[in-house]
């Protein structure tokens, strides 16, 4: 049984079509070289985690694939990162259309200050010029993808901030959806969460890798176990090592990975 | 490397010495039960039997330690392989701490039968074998040596020989002599539960190749107990 559980993961993974692909990036603050020639491919409907020690650059990883390190200065990256076979670090293609193919969602919640309705309408009004009726349908439909429809339907119109943390969460989910993306980022999405609204997110990231490639940095071993189909290891900049979740987690290969899966160091 | 968290170290610790602890008490029941069938000893008998009570409780202990610390703790990777293996080798020397019972038991129902010293030979033989085995893969387990365990494993298949020729050899006395039915089929039975020990020892083999390498055997266990399809012609008269 084990063996066979081991295997469908590999197979989930080999018969996998890379979305995208980091191949041998770095990345510099200022002169830091905060992330040391990374390759890892990205499967499509599949969901890879980073895991590793605070500072070991996962969320930098993360924060190349959108380029929103270009907001601030002195950060820079090198190295081909494709999607699609593109090469999105080329600085001739527009980063505006980056972001609309791949989202992002943030440790906090970060609900615009509007009514609920207008978190979702205002990102599809930068990309789409949906008629009312169709934008109606669209926040609907990603309500209702992120299991918040039935929570919000009444009060679509009131402020975004009166809802709880997991309920601000999904919305910014429901927001990235909303633009039809197709790879989805989450950054550490739980750690500010509840139980029970964290068990929700992670259904919904299960759902979601239906549509999208989806990218989660997480802290919590047990979540990227649940979750995530490729786990990534990274430590000091470098990544140690990547494979399929159930390998990396009952028989990783390197030793700094197990020291620091089973709770030895990190 | 040891755990950021100490207690996790000692849990993990103190069911290990429990499963040892376990180990040695199998061990000395497996010894303790053919000493006493050889001997036709029923006080050394009457000990091991109580000394069952002991194994049970400690495979309880191990069982619930286990659950208690994957609830805790969530272990990955060799960690958890350590609490799987704990439980799943307990369970082997639980079954073979009952199965030195049973012979135990024998012994206090072949007081009085008719006794041939030569009808011991052949159990009391292959038990030294087992015995040999139980311990190397109890060292095995101990030094987490994955090529011993192995060939603890492979060598099961010499076990299965001995007890199929045993089987031959207890039927033939039997016709020669209906006087020894009894002794020969409670022998019979003694030497099935050695032959079980010896593959609750193959068990742990597998387990501790489980713990090392990280990966299930799927090779299939060299078997070749074929009392089952083994019969003796009726000697003419």
């Amino acid at each position: 049984m084990a063996n066979f559980a081991v295997n469908a993961a590999a197979d989930s993974l080999s018969n996998a079509k890379p979305k995208m692909d980091i191949k041998d990036v770095s990345f510099f603050y200022n002169d830091n070289k905060a992330l040391k020639n990374i390759t890892l491919p990205l499967y499509e409907q599949r969901v890879t985690a980073l895991i590793g020690p605070s500072g070991c650059g996962k969320s930098t990883l993360l924060r190349i694939l959108n380029r929103i390190y270009e907001l601030y200065p002195g950060q820079r990256a090198e190295g081909v990162i494709t999607l699609d076979g593109e090469n999105i670090l080329d600085p001739k293609l527009d980063a505006n259309l980056l972001r609309s193919k791949v989202g992002m969602v943030f440790q906090k919640p970060t609900p615009f200050p509007m009514t609920i309705y207008d978190n979702i309408a205002f990102g599809v009004r930068l990309y789409m010029k949906p008629s009312r009726g169709e934008m109606d349908e669209i926040v609907e439909s990603s309500l209702t993808r992120t299991a918040l429809w039935n929570e919000v339907k009444d009060r679509l119109h009131t402020s975004a901030l009166g809802l709880s943390g997991g309920q601000q969460q999904r919305l910014c989910i429901a927001r990235t959806v909303a633009i039809k993306p197709e790879v989805v980022l989450f950054d550490e999405p739980t750690s500010a969460l509840d139980p029970i609204s964290t068990a929700k997110i992670e259904e919904l990231i299960d759902e979601l890798k239906r549509d999208f490639t989806i990218v989660i940095v997480t802290h919590n071993m047990q979540q990227a176990a649940r979750v995530a189909d490729q786990t990534a290891f990274m430590y000091l900049g470098d990544l140690i090592e990547a494979g399929p979740t159930t390998s990396m987690f009952s028989n990783p290969k390197d030793n700094r990975t197990l020291d620091y899966i089973t709770g030895r160091f990190g | 490397m040891a755990h950021i968290v100490t207690a996790f170290e000692n849990e993990l610790r103190d069911i290990n010495r429990k499963v040892a602890e376990m180990g040695g008490l199998a061990e000395k029941s497996v010894v303790d039960s053919i000493d006493a069938l050889i001997k036709r000893d029923t006080i050394l008998a009457q000990r091991v039997i109580a000394a069952d009570t002991r194994l049970d409780q400690l495979q309880r202990e191990i069982e619930s330690d286990s659950i208690t610390l994957i609830a805790k703790r969530q272990p990955l990777a060799v960690d958890l392989r350590e609490v799987v293996s704990a439980i799943r080798i307990c369970n082997d020397l639980e079954r073979i701490g009952d199965l030195s019972k049973n012979t135990a038991k024998r012994v206090l129902a072949l007081k009085g039968e008719y006794q041939a010293a030569a009808l011991l030979r052949g159990v009391e033989h292959m038990s030294e074998i087992v015995l040999e085995q139980l311990k190397e893969v109890l060292d095995a387990f101990g030094a987490r040596d994955a090529d011993r365990a192995m060939a603890v494993w492979k060598r099961d298949g010499a076990v299965d020989d001995l007890y199929t020729s045993l089987f031959r050899e207890l039927l033939t006395y039997m016709m020669e002599d209906p006087r020894q039915i009894t002794m020969c089929t409670h022998l019979l039975f003694a030497a099935k539960n050695v032959e079980r020990i010896g593959d609750h020892a193959t068990n742990i083999a597998e387990t501790v190749h489980y713990l090392v390498v990280g990966e299930q055997l799927v090779d299939e266990r060299p078997k070749s107990d074929a009392s089952s399809m083994t019969s003796v012609a009726y000697p003419k008269a």
